[in-house]
C-alpha cells in the first residue's frame, strides 16, 4: 500500500476531496462505457465486408433532434458536476478557524521546510509535528504558507490536497488528522535543482505525545561539557560559517537561511528527508552535502577529520 | 489541363544539388513551405524523443543515478518546449501551409513572403534553443541549457536563481518563434478570409479550413501574451524591471496568468489542426458526408471562445479565492460540451457508412477512443478539489499526453498516411503503416496508461529520483517499456515514408475516392495547384463530379 495514496484519506479535506472524487470517476466511467461501446459498435457493425457491391452507403447530412439530445445531456451532466465541485470547494476554502486550532508557519526553501510554530515559540524544520483531531472535538491545524525563495508546494496526500508557497502571496491550507502516525509527501511544485528531495513528514501524535514534543522543543540546550569533543565541536561550529545559515538557540548561531538546529537530534531525518538522521549520514552531510543531495545549497566547509567528528559530537548533542 | 500540368512541373530531374537546396532554401510556395515545417518538426521529434527517454530511463527505478538532477531538468525544460513549440505548432502549420489553399482552390498563401518569413522565424527560434547547450548556463551547477521547466514560473527565471544565459535562450527562442506563429496565423486566417475559390462561400468550406480558421485567431490571441511576458522576462533580466520580482513589489503570480492564458488556448491550437484531419479522414474512410456540418463548426468555434476563459484551471492550487476556482471549473467544464458535441458527430458520420480501415483511419478511431479518455480525464482535473490532489502530479503529465500524443499525434500520423500519396505521388507501404500503428499504439498505451496510476499514488512531476516504498516502481518500469515502442513506432512511420517516396507505386491523383479539392489536381500539385480556378457548388465538389445523379448542392 502506499503511504501517498490519494485513495486512502486520514483527514477532512482529504476525505471531502476522495468523496467528491469517486463521484467524478464514476460519472466520467459511466460516459466512457456508454460513448466507448457506440464507438465499439460503430466500428465493427459497419465497416465494409468483403464482397461488398462498392457503392457508397446512405449520405445522412445531420439531424437537429439528434444534435440537440447530445448537447443537453452533457450540459445536465457538467452542470451536476459543478454543482458537486463547487460545494466541496466552499466547504473546505471557506471554514472559519475554530478557537482550538493549532496554528504553524510554513515557509518553503531551497530545498526544505522551515516550520514555526508563533503561540508555542518553536522554530523546527523538515519534519510537522500536529496533534490528531478528534471529530467529536476538533484540534484542526492551520497552516500559513510562505516563501522564502522560489514557488513550492506542501503536498501530504492522505491529509489534504495540495497548496502552494508562493513569495510575497501568503496562502493558508488546514488539516484535522483523524489518525495518528507518520504520513509522507513532497514539494509538489518545481522549486529548483533539488526539488525531487524536498520532502515532507507530518508527525501525528496523541494530544498527549504533542504536548510532550512541544515541552521538549520548548527547552534550551544545556551547554556542552568542557573538554569533550561534543565542546571541541562547538567551538568549530561557531567558528566556521555554520552560524551564518544555522541557528541554535542560547548560542550565537543565528543563521536563518538553514534548518534550525537546537533540537537536531529530536528529528528523525536530515536534509529534508533525505537521509536518516544517524551518524554516519549525519558526518557525510556535513562532509559533502552533494553525496545526499546533489545541488543542495549547503555548502561543503572543507573540514578536516578531526573537526568533522567533534562537530558530529556536537550535532549529536543537540536533543 | 492535365497534359499542361505535367508539362509545366516536369523539371529536369539531374539538377545539382545546391541549385535544389537554394530552391527550397527560397522558397515562398505554401507547399514547400508546409513540407519544410514538417520535416524540421520531425527533426525537432527526434530531439525531444531522446530527452523524454533519458527521463523514462532516469526513472526506470528508484534513487537511480544516470544522471544528476541538473541533466534531468534540462531535460524535461528541452523536452516540454521542443514538443510544444518546435514539434506540435510546426506540424500543425506544417499541414494549414499545405492543405488550405489546395482546399480552398487557392494557387498560394495570400502572403507568400510572410508565410517564408514565418518559418525561417520558427526555425530561428529552434536553433537559439538548441544553442543554449552550447551558449548557456542555468541554475547552480547546471552547466547548459534551460531548466526552469517549460511554463517557467518565476521566480526561477530572474537572475538571482538563474544566472547565466540559458533562460535568455529559451525567452529569445520563443519570443522569435512567437513571432512566426503569428505571422502564419495572420496569413492563414487572410488567406482563408479572401483567396476562396467561386462558389465556396464559408458554409461550403472543407472543415479542415474551418477548424485552422479557427486555430489562426486562437495563435493571434494566444500567442501575443506570451510575446509579451517574455519581452517583460527580458525587461526584469536586463533592465531593472519588477514584473515578476516578489521582493520589490512584483507578482509570482503574474506570470502564472500570463503564461497560461497562453498555455491553454495552445493546447486547442494544436487539438483543433488534429479535429480538422480527423474530420476529413473520417467522412472519407465511412464513405459518408460528415454529420452535422454546421454544429461541427459552431461547436469548434466554442471551442474557441471558451478556451479564452479557463486558464486558471491550471492554477487551482496557488490560492485563488473560492469564487474564482468556482469560476474555473465552470468554464473548464463547459468545454467539454462542444468537445462532445464533436465526438458524437464523428461517431454519427460513421454510423451506416462503409468503414475502409487503411491506416489513416486506423488513427482516427484510435484518435476517437483515445480522445475520448483524455477529455474525461480532463473532466476530473477539472473539479478543482480533485487537482488540489492530482494536479502536478503524473497523472496530469498523463492526462495532457494523452491529449498531444494519443489525440493529436494520432490524428496527424493518420494525416501524413492520407496525404502521403497527394505530397509525393506515391503510396506508401500500408503493411509498414500497420505495423507502425499497432507498435505505437501499444506504446502509448504501456506508458500513458500506466502513467496515471503513480500521480494518483501521489508522485509529483518533475522530480529526477524518488524514493522506494512509495508503491511508484512497478509503474514507472511499464511506463519506460512503451518508450521504446513508441520509438520503434517512429523510425518505422520515418523509413515507411522515406522508402516509399523512392519505391512506392504511382497513386494517381484520387487514391482515396475522396471529395475535396486537392485531390483534383495532381500528385504531386505542380507550383500553381490549378491550371484553371476551379468553381464549387457544395462542400463537397469531387462528389458532385463522381455523382450527378445525387449531388450534394441539392441538399446543402
Amino acid at each position: 500500500m502506499s503511504p501517498t495514496n490519494i485513495f486512502a484519506p486520514a483527514s477532512t479535506p482529504a476525505d471531502s476531496v476522495f468523496g467528491l472524487s469517486i463521484f467524478v470517476i464514476l460519472t466520467c466511467t459511466a460516459i466512457f462505457i456508454a460513448v466507448g461501446a457506440l464507438l465499439t459498435y460503430a466500428v465493427v457493425k459497419f465497416r465494409n465486408r468483403p464482397g461488398d457491391d462498392r457503392t457508397e452507403p446512405a449520405q445522412v447530412y445531420g439531424s437537429t433532434q439528434v444534435e440537440l439530445a447530445w448537447t443537453v445531456i452533457p450540459v445536465l451532466i457538467v452542470v451536476a458536476l459543478f454543482l458537486a465541485s463547487a460545494r466541496v470547494i466552499a466547504s473546505v476554502q471557506d471554514v472559519p478557524r475554530p478557537a482550538g486550532a493549532l496554528e504553524v508557519v510554513v515557509t518553503g526553501h531551497q530545498y526544505w521546510w522551515e516550520y514555526r510554530y508563533p503561540k508555542l515559540n518553536i522554530v523546527t524544520a523538515n519534519e510537522l509535528h500536529v496533534p490528531v483531531s478528534d471529530p467529536a472535538d476538533p484540534t484542526p491545524t492551520f497552516l500559513t504558507l510562505l516563501s522564502a525563495d522560489t514557488d513550492h508546494s506542501f503536498w501530504v496526500p492522505r491529509l489534504g490536497g495540495k497548496t502552494d508557497l508562493i513569495p510575497n502571496h501568503p496562502n493558508s491550507m488546514w488539516i484535522d488528522p483523524h489518525e495518528t502516525g507518520l504520513f509522507l509527501g513532497q514539494c509538489a511544485q518545481y522549486c529548483g535543482t533539488q526539488h525531487a528531495k524536498m520532502l515532507l513528514r507530518v508527525y501525528v501524535q496523541t494530544r498527549e505525545e504533542f504536548d510532550r514534543w512541544v515541552q521538549e522543543q520548548q527547552r534550551l540546550p544545556h551547554d556542552s561539557t568542557e573538554g569533550s569533543a561534543a565542546s571541541a565541536g562547538q567551538r568549530v561550529f561557531e567558528s566556521t560559517a555554520c552560524v551564518n545559515c544555522h541557528t541554535v538557540s542560547g548560542t550565537p548561531a543565528k543563521g536563518l537561511f538553514g534548518p534550525d538546529l537546537t533540537h537536531l537530534m529530536s528529528r528523525d531525518t536530515i536534509a529534508s528527508g533525505a537521509a536518516p538522521n544517524n551518524h554516519e549520514k549525519l558526518r557525510l552531510w556535513i562532509k559533502n552535502p552533494n553525496a545526499i543531495k546533489p545541488g543542495s545549497k549547503m555548502p561543503a566547509m572543507g573540514l578536516n577529520d578531526r573537526d568533522l567528528d567533534t562537530l558530529t559530537a556536537y550535532l549529536e548533542t543537540l536533543r | 489541363m492535365s497534359t499542361n500540368t505535367i508539362a509545366l512541373t516536369d523539371f529536369p530531374a539531374s539538377r545539382p544539388f545546391p541549385l535544389r537546396l537554394h530552391e527550397w532554401v527560397t522558397t515562398v510556395d505554401h507547399k514547400r513551405l508546409g513540407l519544410l515545417y514538417i520535416l524540421f518538426a520531425m527533426v525537432f521529434l527526434v530531439a525531444g524523443g531522446i530527452e523524454a527517454t533519458i527521463m523514462r530511463l532516469q526513472l526506470i527505478r528508484p534513487q537511480n543515478n544516470m544522471v544528476s538532477p541538473q541533466v534531468f531538468n534540462r531535460m524535461f525544460t528541452m523536452h516540454g518546449t521542443t514538443m510544444i513549440f518546435f514539434v506540435a505548432m510546426p506540424l500543425v502549420f506544417g499541414f494549414a501551409n499545405y492543405l488550405v489553399p489546395l482546399m480552398i482552390g487557392a494557387r498560394d498563401m495570400a502572403f507568400p513572403r510572410l508565410n517564408a518569413f514565418s518559418f525561417w522565424m520558427t526555425a530561428l527560434g529552434g536553433l537559439f534553443l538548441y544553442f543554449s547547450f552550447l551558449g548557456g548556463d542555468g541554475l547552480y551547477g547546471a552547466g547548459s541549457a534551460p531548466d526552469v521547466g517549460w511554463f517557467a514560473y518565476a521566480p526561477l527565471t530572474s537572475r538571482t536563481f538563474s544566472v547565466g544565459h540559458s533562460t535568455d535562450f529559451w525567452t529569445l527562442s520563443l519570443l522569435v518563434s512567437g513571432i512566426g506563429s503569428v505571422g502564419t496565423a495572420i496569413n492563414i486566417i487572410t488567406t482563408i478570409l479572401s483567396m476562396r475559390c467561386p462558389g465556396m462561400t464559408l458554409g461550403k468550406m472543407p472543415l479542415l479550413v474551418w477548424l485552422n480558421l479557427t486555430m489562426g485567431g486562437l495563435v493571434v490571441m494566444a500567442v501575443s501574451p506570451l510575446t509579451a511576458a517574455q519581452l517583460m522576462l527580458l525587461v526584469d533580466r536586463y533592465l531593472g524591471g519588477h514584473f515578476f520580482d516578489a521582493q520589490a513589489g512584483g507578482s509570482a503570480v503574474i506570470w502564472m496568468h500570463f503564461f497560461w492564458v497562453f498555455g491553454h488556448p495552445e493546447v486547442y491550437v494544436l487539438a483543433i489542426p488534429a479535429f480538422a484531419i480527423a474530420s476529413e479522414i473520417i467522412p472519407v474512410f465511412s464513405r459518408k458526408a460528415i454529420f452535422g456540418y454546421p454544429v461541427m463548426v459552431l461547436a469548434t468555434i466554442a471551442i474557441g471562445f471558451i478556451s479564452m476563459s479557463v486558464w486558471a484551471h491550471h492554477m487551482f492550487t496557488v490560492g485563488m479565492t473560492s469564487g474564482a476556482n468556482i469560476f474555473f471549473v465552470l468554464s473548464t467544464m463547459a468545454i467539454a460540451v462542444p468537445t462532445g458535441i464533436k465526438i458524437f458527430n464523428w461517431l454519427a458520420t460513421m454510423w451506416g457508412g462503409k468503414i475502409r480501415f487503411a491506416a489513416p483511419m486506423l488513427f482516427c478511431i484510435a484518435f476517437l477512443f483515445q480522445f475520448l479518455i483524455a477529455g474525461l480525464t480532463g473532466v476530473t482535473l477539472a473539479v478543482a478539489p480533485f487537482d488540489w490532489q492530482l494536479g502536478n502530479s503524473y497523472y496530469v503529465v498523463a492526462h495532457f499526453h494523452y491529449v498531444i500524443v494519443g489525440a493529436i499525434l494520432f490524428a496527424i500520423f493518420g494525416g501524413f498516411y492520407y496525404w502521403f500519396p497527394k505530397v509525393t505521388g506515391k503510396m506508401y507501404s500500408e503493411v509498414l503503416a500497420k505495423l507502425q500503428f499497432w507498435l505505437f499504439f501499444i506504446g502509448f498505451h504501456l506508458t500513458f496508461d500506466f502513467m496515471h496510476i503513480p500521480g494518483m499514488l501521489g508522485m509529483p512531476r518533475r522530480i529526477y529520483t524518488y524514493e522506494p516504498g512509495r508503491g511508484w516502481d512497478v509503474w514507472n518500469v511499464i511506463v519506460t517499456l512503451g518508450v521504446f515502442f513508441q520509438a520503434a513506432g517512429v523510425l518505422l512511420l520515418a523509413g515507411n515514408l522515406i522508402l516509399s517516396y523512392f519505391r512506392g507505386k504511382a497513386a494517381g491523383n484520387d487514391p482515396w475516392d475522396a471529395w475535396t479539392l486537392e485531390w483534383s489536381t495532381s500528385s504531386p500539385p505542380p507550383e500553381y495547384n490549378y491550371a484553371l480556378i476551379p468553381s464549387v457548388r457544395s462542400r463537397r465538389p469531387l462528389w458532385d463530379l463522381k455523382h450527378p445523379e445525387d449531388p450534394d448542392w441539392r441538399y446543402e
